[in-house]
């Protein structure tokens, strides 16, 4: 999913955070496109595959290493630190818009 | 004509009933002539095939949609879909036991309309006592872990106040709020020498929405929106005429929009008589204004047809009488000059509120 411009540093996640989908979201399977969105009010998004993993794992009980770990058995291809800055950066965004809450 | 796009969200217009009288109501002003015609069964058949259609997120609204006791089970039918399911109240008459049901079957979010952060100006503007158990269920509704959206009609009257509505939502703990101004079509028309505000109340109004939105990024989504009167370029009304938004009004009709069956020379089908696939695709009213091959100038060549669909037709016909016409919101529209008259009417209107058109079946059907 594009996020252009975003400034990761307005929303820090800590690594020991753990992440959720907040209330007013929601992920929908689309038989239309045979990939997810995330629905919430009025809106919606459609996530790309990645997106997918990821929003699939912010259970609230994983935290962002645990994310980043399962993550990295799916894109075993992605370095390490890059992978984790693209979740990172992706949550920051989620945060960012309200979908998600970091607990802990 | 232009192929059926896929659309997004049903709009479920469940009764035209409200024990409400808001002076800007978006039903039609001729709503007591419409009846609530459609079953429950009917309505559970118009979110299976619109689901099928692509539909992804319901919104049940109305009038008050608590006053249909079957809402329990079209919620059931909608999350049995695996729709986003919305609720759009104005949160009379709700009892906590009916909310804890609901919550059950899944519903997703409730948005409380608060017609003004003051108890007695809020209560002038829906024609009755309803502010306290407004924000009783509010408080409900957070409490039992949904979302909650708090939506504010803005106008003159409390535009200038819009930070006590900002506080409001906060201390609910809204998830979203709306701060979305009137738009000038139906009953708010009637009662637009009243309602409509000054270039200078908005833009004030406007930039403390956006400290706001700043301010509250993370925490609650803060949406304002302004009213057509004060745009160069009008919205893309409904996303465009027949595109993402399917309407199905209390007595079955399929519109793309809240106000569409009261363009005159439109005909619109029924769900009772037709398939919601059936009526989407070839219903003449939803072919008439989709895509492009029905703009006038200036519409026909510009660059943003694309971006705005020439804007509302029902504010095409409201001020010019032809709802084939450039929405006159638009700067370019050559009935521009009636938003420019009405604002400088806006201008120079006395500040104190005048005369109100309260939405009643009385004054319904007397039109």
């Amino acid at each position: 999913m594009a996020h252009p411009g975003l400034p990761a540093e307005r929303a820090v996640i800590p690594p020991e955070g753990k992440p959720a989908l907040a209330a007013k979201a929601r992920l929908r399977y689309d038989q239309a496109s045979g990939g997810y969105m995330l629905l919430y009010p009025e809106r919606g998004l459609a996530l790309n595959a990645t997106a997918t993993s990821i929003l699939k794992l912010c259970d609230g009980e994983l935290t962002i290493d645990g994310i980043v770990e399962r993550l990295g058995r799916e894109y075993a291809e992605r370095p390490a630190p890059e992978l984790r800055q693209d979740v990172l950066e992706f949550l920051a965004e989620m945060v960012r818009r309200g979908l998600l809450q970091v607990r802990g | 004509m232009s192929p059926a796009p896929r659309p997004y969200t049903l709009v479920a217009e469940l009764t035209y009933a409200c024990p409400l009288h808001c002076v800007y109501c978006s039903n039609p002003v001729d709503f007591a002539r419409h009846h609530d015609a459609l079953e429950a069964d009917d309505w559970r058949r118009v979110l299976r095939e619109a689901e099928q259609l692509g539909v992804v997120q319901v919104n049940f609204t109305g009038g008050e949609p608590l006053l249909r006791r079957d809402l329990e089970v079209l919620v059931e039918q909608a999350r049995a879909l695996d729709l986003y399911t919305n609720l759009i109240t104005s949160g009379i008459p709700l009892e906590r036991e009916r909310l804890v049901r609901l919550r059950q079957l899944g519903l997703d979010n409730v948005q409380v309309s608060i017609q003004d952060a003051r108890p007695a100006e809020s209560d002038r503007i829906a024609g009755c006592e309803a502010f306290q158990g407004k924000l009783r269920v509010a408080r409900w509704v957070k409490e039992l872990g949904f979302s909650l959206t708090v939506n504010v009609v803005l106008h003159r009257q409390n535009l200038d106040r819009i930070e006590e509505s900002i506080a409001l939502a906060e201390e609910l703990h809204a998830d979203r709020l709306e701060l979305a101004n009137a738009q000038y079509l139906g009953w708010a028309f009637l009662n637009r020498p009243a309602l409509l505000p000054t270039a200078a109340q908005l833009e004030r109004a406007r930039s403390v929405a956006a400290r706001a939105r700043a301010r509250l990024e993370g925490r609650m989504e803060v949406v304002f929106v302004i009213p057509d009167y004060y745009v160069e370029f009008p919205p893309a009304c409904m996303d465009g005429w027949g595109r993402r938004f399917i309407v199905v009004t209390p007595d079955g009709l399929l519109l793309p929009c809240l106000l569409a069956h009261t363009l005159p020379g439109l005909s619109f089908g029924n769900v009772r008589e037709a398939s919601v696939e059936e009526l989407w695709t070839s219903s003449p009213g939803l072919i008439a204004f989709r895509g492009e091959a029905w703009m006038p100038e200036p519409c026909r060549n510009c660059d943003r047809r694309a971006i705005d669909f020439g804007g509302c037709r029902c504010q095409a016909f409201h001020l010019t009488g032809n709802a084939a016409a450039t929405d006159p919101a638009c700067s370019l529209s050559p009935h521009h000059a009636l938003i420019e008259l009405a604002r400088d009417e806006a201008a120079r209107a006395p500040s104190e509120l005048g005369a109100l058109r309260y939405r009643t079946a009385g004054t319904s059907a007397a039109r």
